[in-house]
């Protein structure tokens, strides 16, 4: 007999395709898993509204759990409460630098007009002189960075909240 | 009449939020800088996206079966209901982020009122976007500042792009029958109270930015009825080739 434990195992293998070090439940996608009516229902929230990666992550999973025997699920999209950074779990946000992508920080005040961007450590040198190159990154989620010691241009994943 | 007016409410949501991302989608490839041309296409990735969730929503609400690409796709043109600020041409950069700028400063407090909704589906669907859209504005207010208060040539093109776009802002606000149904039922909030936010921030981020509203308050809607201006259809076309073409296609 499959357990939600199972099931919470077997998804600690599925990787989000846009960042393969982190799983979906380091990314803190996954919520309540459930059986109903013979059906296994896997919540998932996603990140951005219009993340492309979420589709696939959804196939992703079922495939998963299909590889495991498991053949009745479903997934199922929930939106509140809504996705925060707050939900990547430790070990993400170490996989994450590790990986070379700044994980996020407790960000000022996000509406205050040129308000100092968040200070983030490099990746690689870890050194706290770097800049903002600009809010928007090459995916939803991350914004462009760039470290002033070692020069290296980094991703940093937005503080969401 | 309730239900049917809230589908109506939802759609005039979608409709804005895709026909604009549709818009700046066509800023793919073409940015002044790279940064900004990946920061233009971020915001209308946000943009479909808060469309999905919302045409989920309407068509749940007119429990005729039809899905999200139906509603995007699969309808003739005066079934839409984006307003007609949001098909206006992207014009030079500072058009364009005028454009973004009025509407940003309309969907915040928008969405920040609707998280307040008794309908759970269209509040958890803005506290989902209200995250995204305070990236915008931000984002928005700062280049306002920045053109406004830039050189000779940026404010002047700053100040056309508001001259020519302030006739379409007015028509953010508009109200209907269906909208004041909602309103009396305590599901969404008024347009006045949302133009009133609207219009401190404009005022606020204009002055600092040296910019100047338009004295001029000639007025233009219809989109909202579905009646839109000339630039719709070609809008439309390039959107709904493919499921004109190969019908059901999908990815």
């Amino acid at each position: 007999m499959v357990t939600e434990t199972d099931i919470r195992t077997y998804l600690n293998e599925v990787s989000d395709p846009e960042i393969p070090v982190l799983t979906v439940t380091d990314l803190g996608v996954v919520q309540q898993i459930y059986l109903q009516d013979q059906t296994w229902f896997v919540e998932l929230t996603p990140t951005y509204s219009g993340c492309p990666a979420m589709q696939q992550i959804e196939a992703d999973i079922l495939a998963k759990l299909k590889e495991k025997g498991i053949f009745n699920a479903q997934v199922k999209h929930v939106l509140s409460p809504a996705w925060t950074t707050d939900w990547i779990s430790e070990e993400g946000r170490q996989k994450l630098r590790l990986y070379g992508i700044a994980p996020p920080v407790n960000e000022p005040d996000k509406s205050a007009l040129f308000s100092e961007p968040p200070r983030v450590a490099c990746p690689k040198c870890n050194s706290n002189n770097t800049r903002m190159v600009s809010l928007f990154g090459s995916t939803a989620c991350k914004a462009h960075y760039q470290c002033n010691e070692c020069q290296e241009p980094f991703d940093y994943f937005k503080c969401l909240k | 009449m309730q239900e049917s007016a809230l589908f109506e409410y939802v759609l005039r949501l979608s409709d804005d939020s895709l026909i604009l991302a549709q818009r700046l989608g066509e800023w793919c490839g073409h940015g002044p800088i790279l940064e900004e041309d990946i920061a233009l296409t971020n915001i209308s990735l946000d943009l479909i996206g808060q469309a999905i969730s919302l045409y989920d929503f309407a068509a749940d609400l007119e429990g005729k079966g039809r899905n999200h690409d139906q509603l995007a796709y699969l309808r003739y043109e005066n079934e839409y209901k984006n307003v007609l600020l949001v098909e206006q041409p992207n014009g030079d950069f500072a058009m364009t982020i005028l454009r973004q700028f009025f509407f940003d400063a309309f969907r915040l407090p928008l969405y920040e009122a609707l998280m307040q909704s008794p309908e759970e589906q269209l509040a958890a669907i803005a506290a989902k976007s209200v995250k995204e859209t305070r990236y915008h504005l931000k984002h928005t207010s700062e280049w306002v500042i920045r053109m406004g208060d830039g050189t000779e040539e940026s404010h002047q093109r700053a100040q056309a792009a508001i001259d020519h776009l302030w006739r379409y802002t007015h028509e953010l606000f508009y109200e209907d029958a269906h909208d004041q149904s909602l309103q009396a039922a305590g599901k969404v909030p008024s347009m006045a109270e949302i133009q009133a936010k609207w219009m401190a921030t404009v005022t606020s981020i204009l002055q600092e930015a040296t910019l100047e509203i338009p004295k001029n308050n000639w007025k233009f809607d219809g989109g909202r009825e579905g009646r839109h201006s000339e630039h719709m259809g070609y809008i439309l076309s390039d959107l709904q080739y493919m499921q004109r073409a190969y019908p059901n296609m999908e990815w």
